[in-house]
């Protein structure tokens, strides 16, 4: 039974001093293996006399689960050790930045007609789009802009030949979906639009959105109720709205739309000239002549439009001091939209 | 139209403050676009009279006066060469405020005390220049304010008005206005008839009626063109930003502004026996008062005597013909010209005049007479002379126009039922007069005759719009009634624009906007020359006045422009409609076009740099063409582009459509853009891509899938596109999918060959296939393959 015991201490100590997993298991199967130095022991119980069998059978038994039991605790210490080891070996910087493809990101107006067209489409307007360059017929004529007509002076305009033109509005395109189409109609037009003028507050080249809707019963109390609801839906704001009286040939009543000055919220300041009003969008009531011209009945149907400056709502939006930005295409002023 | 407070509330008064009548204007459509003070904020100047002037003993040029402020007298230097004993003078006092930081003090100028200072024009901020003091008239009284005297404290309201209210380019028009929205009358000047005082009379013929309808003449003789025009009628000039000439043209212009109706006056005795209204001769010549010499053309309609062109009607008078300083005899115009025969005109001859900005938006017919009756009183008034009875011409003078209301349709435009005695009430004010009415039930109709003033109003929406304007649009009601909601979804049948700008987007394009039209010489290389650009024939600039027919030009500058800048990375892309001229006529299409330039990634520790290549920019256009759902139908063919480097482009297809382009930019267009590092672009016809087919899932297989790789050995010409479709075609259903994962060229390949490492996936959807199977496949792909390309297993 000493060599039991001796056995025992030394598979202990052994144990202890095991440094990894295999040497660990060099000792269960040294020790507890089939041929293991104390399984032998147990074989070797058959030359003791039987009546000490059963005690020394309990004996090497209580030695062989110590054993084991050690085994596990050192296997556990081992396997908690190299754990800590991988994590540690495996930690890396979290602070390091990410590997990525840079992401790219929509143009202000690109955004701000998205986000136009997603507000009046919840309220059933379809997005229409039309060509740039026109004739006189759609975009003059058509909308009650007869040849020599004074508002035509407004609309500095590039030519092509004296028929073929620039669109100077996208109001065009409710021409070409009124007469193409069936009433009732619900539409936005956004797109480019171009006049003749360059300096610090125009570009050749500029957007508007314009909306059109035809339908019976179609009230100027209800381009009121729209545009104001849009307004206030556009810069998420409870802004003050109001209607002007103003002149386009081809609405009537028509109206210059301001909305209290985002800027400054109504105080006055250089945003808004001081007036703590800024003028936002022009709309009325379709003209009768607009109507009958692309083959509406002016008296079973009635309708209104509108029409905006993208450049200019986007500018307020996001706080763009400089229009000529917009089209500077500067990677680093873009790149803010991201 | 800039007019000053004051003389319009000679005219109507309301009380109400500047502030409250300008936002009165401005809610009635009449927008203000400007007020300002009509004089500088000076303190301190009253009336002084010049009781005697002698000249400094030490000084040249300076005098010595004694004025009096009304109290006592007092001694002034002052060096204005016009004073004179006896002058009303503004007269600033010791302690009298000119400007912030110009006090006038007690002084001693070269010896001679001076007690405060005579002002000119200039001084008191009433001209830009003036050459000497002002003198104001004699019955000014010494001791009053000059702000009192002059009414300076008045404020200058800037109308920017709409183009169909020609009828408020007058102080009458703007009172009439004004009158309506207080409810009050304006009251009149005299504006009471001239009674003639001689009998002469010139004749006048109208040519053609319908241009000039009505025409009124009358000769005034003897007059003084040396008077001076008094300071009240200066300044109301001047408060409406009208210079003063002389007495006959100052008169003429206060008319205008007054009444709206502009006039002109001729020297009586350079006209050649009579007036002829006419349309002018082609190639007439005419020497214009600015001293222009124009060659009119035979729409242009123009006063004429017997012999030659006086004027163009409407718009400008003439040289010769004007008033000068000999002139002794005026004959006074006063007209009525349709609209329609001057609008525009001025414009053809470059220009824009104060008289053809009212004769195109429509001057009263009825105005005429008025006009020339007041004039007339003026100019007797202050240049003298005697004058002849008006002489009026008509013909066919425009109809009056009677326009049809209903209370119903009031409702349905406006939303709100207005009571049929304020319809009335608002419409009757504005001039209108009820010729019938008709009150049935719920729906009363009027029949209402339009004033002469109103060009504007011929239609019922006309009237409708003048309701709400005098109702107040802040009075109308609110209501959503027409928009309910109405569900719609846009079509998964097509990619939209939208989706195809956030795919690039999370490729890291950014977007950007250029302009339509471009500079010619780039645009011209970067596109076919089998297609014509359309040229605008009135550009902003030459590099801007050509229409692009493809995207790349602006996205090329766009990029010269951030490599400018020190961008040393540049991917972006731009949608928009390209132009070109064709045999049926111009074609405007809608084109998504990228670029992409320098490193494949963002400069970063994680990632080693690689410059982008044409497989890069390709992968992106595939993974657009893939967003439709039918990758298939996409073709790539090697072809060549002027704009593309030959051997790196390829055309687009879908099907037989030509898509678009792909390609790296041509060495000789980089080189002449001074672009370091190679440029590659793509641009898709949207149209043609954004047919896209819903997605149709197909089922998953249970059974395991086998992959097979093979290196081929292929002569490098030959194209992958070719050896994929003889490889899909031989493997049949059962290819699930084939992937190229190495192309290499090299050690143990001939040169003229390169080695395809290819990946076939196989899987059966209802069993397992076994290894005979497969190998019978990849064994026929093989021998194809050896048939077809020469191509050899290595």
């Amino acid at each position: 039974m000493d060599n039991l015991e001796s056995l025992t201490s030394s598979a202990l100590q052994a144990i202890e001093l095991a440094g990894n997993a295999a040497e660990l298991d060099g000792l269960r199967v040294q020790y507890l293996g089939k041929k293991g130095s104390l399984t032998e022991q147990l074989k070797a119980l058959g030359k003791l006399p039987a009546e000490d069998r059963p005690a020394a059978g309990v004996a090497i038994n209580q030695c062989k689960q110590q054993v084991q039991e050690a085994i596990n605790l050192r296997k556990e210490s081992i396997d908690t050790a190299a754990t800590s080891e991988l994590l540690q070996r495996e930690a890396i910087d979290v602070s390091l930045p990410g590997r990525r493809q840079q992401a790219g990101a929509l143009h202000p107006v690109t955004r701000t007609i998205e986000r136009i067209e997603d507000i009046f489409s919840a309220a059933g307007f379809d997005t229409v789009e039309g060509p740039e360059i026109e004739d006189d017929y759609h975009n003059f004529e058509a909308l009650n802009i007869p040849d020599h007509h004074p508002a035509r002076a407004m609309h500095d305009t590039f030519y092509f030949d004296t028929n073929t033109l620039l669109r100077t509005h996208t109001s065009t395109v409710q021409v070409r979906t009124m007469e193409t189409g069936e009433a009732p109609f619900r539409i936005i037009c956004p797109g480019r639009v171009y006049r003749c003028d360059s300096d610090l507050t125009h570009t050749p080249m500029f957007h508007q959105v314009e909306g059109l809707l035809i339908d019976e019963n179609a009230s100027f109390a209800d381009l009121k109720g729209i545009i104001e609801d849009f307004l206030k839906a556009f810069f998420e704001a409870d802004l003050s709205v109001r209607f002007r009286p103003s002149y386009f040939p081809f609405t009537e009543p028509s109206a210059e739309v301001d909305v209290q000055c985002v800027n400054c919220g109504g105080e006055g300041c250089r945003v808004c000239g001081h007036t703590g009003w800024l003028e936002i969008l022009g709309c009325g009531m379709v003209h009768p002549k607009v109507l009958e011209f692309s083959g509406v009945d002016s008296e079973k149907y009635s309708g209104y439009a509108f029409g905006m400056g993208v450049d200019r709502l986007a500018m307020l939006r996001y706080q763009i001091k400089d229009l000529r930005l917009l089209f500077e295409n500067d990677l680093r002023f873009l790149q803010q939209f991201s | 139209m800039k007019f000053s407070e004051i003389w319009l509330r000679e005219w109507v008064n309301p009380e109400i403050t500047t502030k409250e009548l300008v936002a009165q204007l401005t809610m009635a459509g009449l927008e203000v676009d400007a007020v300002e003070p009509a004089a500088n904020k000076f303190t301190g100047v009253v009336v002084g009279e010049v009781i005697s002037v002698e000249k400094h003993p030490d000084a040249d040029k300076l005098n010595v006066c004694q004025v009096s402020n009304g109290n006592e007298t007092l001694q002034v230097v002052c060096g204005a060469p016009n004073v004179a004993s006896g002058q009303k003078v503004p007269f600033a006092l010791v302690g009298a405020q000119l400007a912030v930081d110009f006090k006038i003090k007690q002084a001693k100028l070269r010896g001679a005390e001076s007690n405060g200072m005579l002002c000119s024009s200039e001084e008191l901020g009433l001209a830009e220049k003036s050459d000497g003091i002002l003198e104001l008239p004699a019955d000014a009284k010494a001791g009053q304010d000059i702000r009192e005297y002059l009414k300076l404290d008045d404020s200058l309201i800037d109308l920017d008005l709409t183009p169909n209210r020609g009828d408020c380019l007058s102080i009458q028009g703007i009172a009439r206005e004004v009158g309506v929205l207080n409810k009050s009358q304006p009251n009149f000047p005299n504006l009471d008839a001239v009674p003639s005082t001689i009998d002469d009379v010139f004749p006048v013929e109208l040519l053609s009626p319908e241009d000039c309808p009505r025409y009124l003449g009358r000769v005034i003789r003897n007059v003084n063109v040396s008077a001076v025009s008094p300071v009240w009628l200066q300044e109301k000039l001047r408060r409406s930003g009208i210079r003063s000439i002389d007495p006959a043209v100052d008169v003429t212009n206060y008319v205008m502004l007054e009444l709206g109706q502009p006039l002109h006056a001729f020297d009586l005795d350079v006209l050649d026996k009579g007036i002829q209204v006419r349309r002018a001769n082609q190639a007439e010549k005419l020497v214009l008062l600015d001293g222009r010499e124009v060659e009119l053309d035979k729409d242009t309609l123009v006063i004429a005597d017997h012999t030659k062109a006086l004027a163009i009607a409407g718009v400008m008078g003439g040289e010769h013909s004007g008033i000068n300083t000999n002139t002794q005899h005026i004959f006074l115009e006063s007209a009525f010209f349709n609209p329609l025969s001057i609008a525009g005109k001025a414009r053809t001859y470059g220009m824009h005049t104060d008289a053809s900005h009212r004769f195109e938006r429509g001057v009263d017919y009825e105005l005429p007479k008025l006009a020339i009756e007041r004039a007339t009183r003026l100019l007797l008034d202050i240049v003298g002379g005697d004058a002849g009875p008006v002489v009026i011409t008509d013909a066919d003078l425009p109809e009056t126009r009677e326009v049809k209301l209903r209370a119903s349709k009031v409702f349905s435009l406006l939303g709100i039922d207005i009571p049929a005695p304020e319809i009335e009430s608002i419409l009757t004010r504005l001039g209108l007069e009820v010729l019938e009415s008709n009150a049935e039930e719920r729906n009363t109709s009027w029949l209402f005759k339009v004033p002469s003033w109103r060009f504007d109003i011929s239609i019922e929406a006309d009237l409708i719009e003048e309701l709400a304007r005098i109702y107040g649009y802040d009075n109308l009601p609110i209501s959503s009634a027409s928009t309910g909601s109405r569900l719609h979804a846009s079509s998964e049948r097509k990619l939209h624009l939208r989706q195809l700008r956030r795919r690039l987007i999370s490729f890291g394009y950014q977007e950007v906007i250029s302009y339509s039209f471009v500079e010619p010489e780039l645009e011209r290389t970067l596109s076919s020359a089998l297609t014509q650009p359309v040229i605008l024939s009135n550009p902003i600039s030459s590099e801007m006045s050509v229409m692009r027919r493809n995207l790349w030009s602006g996205l090329l500058q766009t990029l010269k422009h951030n490599q400018n800048r020190q961008q040393d990375r540049v991917r972006i892309f731009e949608s928009g409609l390209v132009f070109s001229k064709t045999e049926e006529g111009i074609s405007q299409d809608a084109m998504l076009g990228g670029l992409i330039w320098g490193d494949q990634t963002p400069e970063q520790w994680g990632e080693g740099s690689r410059s982008s290549d044409f497989y890069d920019i390709k992968g992106d256009v595939e993974n657009l063409l893939a967003m439709t759902n039918d990758s298939s139908a996409f073709s790539f063919t090697a072809a060549e582009h002027p704009a593309l480097q030959s051997g790196q482009s390829a055309c687009i297809s879908r099907g037989q459509k030509a898509l678009g382009w792909v390609g790296a930019l041509s060495p000789k267009i980089q080189n002449a853009l001074d672009i370091p590092g190679k440029v590659y672009l793509f641009e898709l016809d949207v149209k043609t891509l954004e047919e896209a087919t819903l997605t149709k899932v197909s089922n998953l297989s249970k059974y395991p899938s086998v992959r097979r790789d093979i290196a081929l050995v292929v002569k490098k010409e030959l194209n992958y596109s070719e050896l994929a479709a003889l490889i899909r075609q031989q493997a049949g259903e059962f290819l699930e999918d084939l992937v190229l994962f190495d192309v290499y060229q090299g050690e143990n390949i001939e040169a003229d060959k390169q080695s395809l490492a290819l990946g076939l996936t196989f899987q059966n959807p209802s069993r397992t296939l076994n290894d005979d199977e497969i190998n019978e496949i990849i064994n026929k792909c093989i021998k194809a393959l050896e048939a077809q390309f020469n191509a050899e297993l290595r």
